[in-house]
């Protein structure tokens, strides 16, 4: 489908002309392919690694209207990657920081602001007035409703997505295309597959992943031109390699299949797992841990984080025992004398515990609330947080 | 010869890092269970709780999906190569928010 094929296409004027006149010389483009772009109106969801190239290029390239889903606010370990904000963001909205470099860069573009999480309830209202939506959040609720709506609406939603070095996107909700569903029927459960935060990701991926979905946006825009429907790219920026695979649309997919079984926007933390309880684990906050320490108390620090997180910081007297192997350790513990579990913010040390339960550990074990963040900002602030 | 397994990223921490394993079988489930029984903290991420291919992991040879071509039933020839490609969620903050 081109985005704006219906569309009545205004006439450019002699400015427009001249800068856009890179694209008006290319014939795949030319004047017509430049009033569609003008014509068009483009939805990115997410301003962060992914939405930064996104709304830069999709601005530069005279795109008419863009609207910007984000309610997160920029933090410095943004800046890594998220090349739209600044150091004067920081702490400001991403969605009005992105608004501000788009409107710096293209006074022409028209840009609307939804600094809203995109839920069930507004999902539609906001994506009905789009011709194209761009996925660039970060979590899998957000993916599997996107995609619904998309496929509701029809409209084509170009995906990219990011971990550490390696990405991955492609063109779903295209006519007769696949959608997300088609390629992944459901996530994996929480817990299970690292968070970016824990996980890293190089800074430069997001920027090419998501110049690659600004490239699919245009050529949808413009029309008549192959796109990534049906394919999945892979990149792995370590290795420098990209790789395809077919994507086939699902006959039985549940949204775009023959006889699809669901047809309205449903609950997609639940149907993420997030909702189902989590097996709770005792907590101990940083200075609580400190105090005890500060007493003498018998206390065996478990350090789940890998070998280059430690060199960030070595936590002081803490047993390094990384996740990856952490049921392995169950052996080395004292199941006499309490244990915390330490990593990051919190989460990996979580599932540590529950891990080590299910192999039968017995001893007292207690997890480091928010991580060693935690302790960096309230026992030792000389420490990073990173 | 056996068939090659190529590991991506976000299974690596499981794997000791390796990018890439060799694994022997006549059929797809067969590699990919003798790659689970050599690397046995990846296990989980191959398989649920009943033994099946998890939904988020897709599992390629060439660049065809098991799905659609024989599932881990197919057959499987040395010198191929299985490629996995599990879901990734990242793109803005990738910290999953605690809602309340
Ligand atoms: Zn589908």
């Amino acid at each position: 489908m081109s985005g704006t094929g219906d569309k009545i296409l205004a006439s450019m004027t002699n400015e427009e002309i001249s800068r856009y006149s890179r694209h008006l010389l290319l014939p795949e483009v030319g004047m017509e392919g430049q009033k569609r772009l003008k014509a068009a109106k483009v939805l990115i969801i997410g301003a962060g690694g992914l939405g930064s190239p996104l709304g830069l290029y999709l601005a530069a390239a005279g795109v008419g209207a863009l609207g910007i889903v984000d309610f997160d606010v920029v933090e410095e370990s943004n800046l890594q990657r998220q090349i739209i904000h600044g150091v004067k963001d920081l702490n400001r909205p991403k969605a009005f920081s992105a608004r501000d470099r788009i409107r710096d860069l293209n006074p022409r573009v028209e840009v609307a602001v939804h600094n809203v999480g995109l839920t069930s309830e507004n999902a539609l209202d906001i994506l009905h007035k789009y011709d194209v939506v761009v996925d660039g959040t970060d979590n899998y609720q957000t993916r599997y409703l996107v995609n619904d709506a998309c496929v509701f609406l029809q409209i084509p939603n170009v995906y990219g997505s990011i971990f550490q070095f390696e990405g991955q996107a492609t063109v779903f909700g295209a006519e007769n295309g696949p959608c997300y569903r088609c390629l992944y029927p459901s996530p994996p459960p929480p817990g299970l597959v690292p968070s970016c935060a824990e996980g890293g990701v190089l800074g430069v991926l997001p920027g090419i992943i998501g110049c690659i979905q600004a490239c699919e946006v245009l050529k949808l825009i413009i029309g008549n031109a192959p796109s990534l429907a049906g394919r999945l790219l892979l990149f792995d920026a370590w290795r420098m390699k990209f790789r395809e695979f077919k994507i086939e649309k699902d006959p039985d997919c549940p949204v775009c299949g023959d006889n699809p079984s669901i047809e309205e926007l449903v609950d997609y933390e639940e149907f993420c797992g997030l909702k189902a309880e989590e097996e709770p684990v005792d907590n101990i906050s940083a200075r609580e841990l400190k105090a005890r320490l500060d007493r003498g108390e018998a206390v065996q620090i478990v350090d789940v984080r890998e070998a280059h997180e430690r060199e960030i910081f070595v936590f002081p007297g803490a047993m390094p025992v990384p996740f990856s192997r952490i049921t392995q350790s169950e052996n080395t513990l004292n199941p006499s004398v309490d244990a915390v579990f330490i990593c990051k913010v919190g989460k990996r040390s979580a599932h540590a515990i529950r891990a080590l339960r299910e192999v039968g550990y017995e001893g007292r074990m207690l997890n480091l609330e928010d991580g060693v963040n935690a302790w960096a900002r309230d026992v030792d602030p000389s420490l990073p947080i990173y | 010869m056996a068939v090659t397994i190529l590991i991506p990223t976000a299974l690596r921490a499981f794997t000791g890092r390796q990018s890439q394993a060799q694994a022997d079988g006549k059929t797809v489930g067969e590699v990919l269970k003798a790659f689970a029984d050599a690397n046995p903290d990846v296990r989980q991420h191959l398989y649920d709780e009943n033994g099946e291919l998890r939904s988020f992991v897709n599992v390629y040879i060439g660049d065809v999906n098991i799905r659609n071509a024989g599932g881990l039933g197919g057959p499987i020839e040395d010198g191929d190569t299985l490629t996995l490609v599990p879901a990734i969620a990242g793109g803005v903050v990738c910290e999953p928010e605690q809602k309340p």
